[in-house]
């Protein structure tokens, strides 16, 4: 195997280990550190697939996501939760070590999905497909287990983080306009979530989205 | 010399080394923990200073202590002293490496804690079942994850004997494995619990609300108490040899490379040195854990371990 094809499983490893530390982080203020280190991390990836193919687009790819999901995104979710004043909150999980059980369980699903298609592509990142379908299963039940709203969007940045993962490894990245397209929605996204926080809070004097079910239609 | 006198003279050379040593590994660590904080700390040797006073008292029993409370320190002992020899440390020209692969080494270190916990409740006092059960607790989640840190290696080399894979992790060529180091995050887990380090247990404290392993041997003294504390040096060496032969093996010796042989005493030397260093370390960073929060520990060693696994299958690295 050849240094970079090494670097780049090095690097699906330690986002495979991000995704879980998320899923088992109960502090908002790490969970913030964590999704900026997966920023940083796929910068990296793409700046080796880069180098290692020679498609310069990935290059840009690499600084926009090094700008937005190391940078800016994680400052924004900052600010946000320094405006909420729940810097501090710690989110009480239950049943930690179930939940690792059920992404593992995930991982496994996750990696003989992508058998099949690995073993079919030739690319240098065939085989970190897995670990990409993986992170977006794990960042799924992330959304599912946690309540709160901050650690429910910031399971959907990671979400989106693992799709991005997966189009670098199936196809060497999306074109690049499709990718500041991408960029600018998640953007958007963030903001207006942001501005949502407050509303729910406002509503509910609570960022618990239990309290949402009480919205439900009842047949009485 | 035919080649199966070398491999007992360098069985024989290579237990002595780690029974002997292992006291002053156990004294370089307290040191170590001293100096961190701001001690000036008792001494590298001050562990065999401790053994021999032990060892010149007479033995106090309780009455109604049965054969089996009697047995166990030197079970303890003997358990460690074969696990001990398992380990290749220098060399991996082992004479008794085919009586024991990694699994059955699994199997000498419970086999000694069943014995732990048995002449612990033996006496009847509160404390030693407590500790008992305290200490059965860690031990039912920490075995699966180090059987699960052990089949990464395992996968890598092909074999179940421990000559073999720290032969074929030493001798291969560098490439980078990320499943191996999730398995030596999960191994250094498994080692502080199972070793009854800070974050699950405090080795030197007598508080009752948290002692584990100080619980179990609370009823011993005089010899009895020497052999357990030896075997708990002699385990705790083991395991950091473990973890050198698996994940930084360089510098091991092979069979019949006697001109290697003080290359290889000091690179285990020194990774010993650094391994007691970074516990010590690490012990004074964290916080002793609740023990309702180990499970959430070592199920963290067990996931780290299972990745570790999972990420050699796909990725092949």
């Amino acid at each position: 195997m050849s240094l970079s094809a090494q670097l780049i499983n090095l690097m699906a490893a330690l986002l495979l280990l991000i995704a879980f530390a998320m899923l088992s982080q109960r502090r908002i203020l790490s969970l913030i550190h964590l999704y900026a280190w997966q920023g940083v991390v796929l910068a990296t990836n793409n700046i080796v697939i880069g180098y290692s193919t020679g498609q310069t687009h990935l290059y840009y790819s690499a600084l926009l996501t090094f700008a937005l999901k190391a940078i800016l995104l994680p400052w924004i979710l900052h600010r946000l939760i320094v405006r909420l004043n729940i810097r501090w909150d710690v989110e009480t999980l239950i049943n930690i070590p179930a939940t690792m059980l059920v992404g593992i369980a995930l991982v496994v699903f996750a990696f003989n999905l992508a058998l099949p298609i690995s073993q079919l592509a030739g690319t240098i990142t065939r085989s970190t497909l897995g670990i990409a379908i993986a992170i977006v299963l794990l960042s799924f039940l992330m959304m599912i287990t946690r309540r709160k709203a901050v650690p429910q969007v910031i399971g959907f940045l990671a979400l989106e983080n693992g799709l991005f993962f997966a189009a670098t490894s199936a196809t060497y990245g999306m074109p690049l306009a499709v990718e500041l397209g991408i960029a600018l929605d998640v953007l958007v996204g963030v903001l207006i979530l942001g501005i949502f926080f407050f509303q729910v809070r406002e509503a509910f004097d609570s960022l618990d989205l239990r309290h949402m079910e009480k919205l439900k239609e009842t047949d009485q | 010399m035919s080649p199966f006198f070398e491999s007992i003279l360098s069985q024989l050379t290579q237990t002595l080394l780690v029974v002997v040593l292992a006291p002053a590994f156990l004294g370089w660590l307290n040191q170590c923990r001293a100096w961190l904080q701001n001690r000036s700390g008792a001494g590298v040797l001050q562990p065999y200073r401790v053994m021999r006073k032990l060892f010149h008292k007479d033995a106090v029993l309780a009455k109604n202590a049965s054969p089996v409370f009697r047995a166990a320190p030197y079970v303890q002992f003997s358990c460690m002293v074969l696990a001990a020899s398992i380990v290749p440390v220098i060399e991996t020209d082992l004479a008794f490496s085919p009586a024991a692969d990694v699994i059955a080494l699994v199997g000498i270190f419970a086999l000694a804690r069943v014995f732990a916990a048995l002449a612990a409740m033996d006496i009847g006092t509160a404390f030693g079942t407590m500790g008992a059960r305290r200490e059965m607790l860690v031990a039912s989640l920490s075995e699966p994850a180090l059987l699960m840190v052990f089949f990464t290696p395992l996968l890598i080399a092909q074999s179940t004997s421990l000559n073999a894979i720290a032969d074929a992790l030493a001798h291969r060529q560098f490439a980078i494995y990320p499943s191996l180091a999730f398995a030596a995050v999960a191994f250094v887990m498994v080692l502080l619990a199972e070793n009854a380090r800070i974050p699950i247990d405090n080795p030197s404290t007598h508080l009752e609300l948290t002692m584990i392993h100080e619980a179990l041997i609370l009823e011993y003294s005089a010899r009895h108490l020497a052999l357990i504390e030896w075997a708990t040096a002699i385990k705790l060496t083991t395991y950091c040899a473990l973890g050198i032969a698996l994940f930084v093996p360089w510098g091991l010796a092979q069979t019949g490379e006697w001109q290697m042989l003080p290359v290889s005493v000091l690179a285990f030397a020194g990774k010993l040195a650094l391994a007691g260093a970074a516990l010590a370390v690490l012990e004074t960073v964290s916080a002793k854990m609740r023990i309702f929060r180990a499970p959430e520990f070592l199920g963290m060693a067990f996931l780290l371990a299972v990745l570790g696994m999972l990420t050699f299958l796909l990725l092949g690295a």
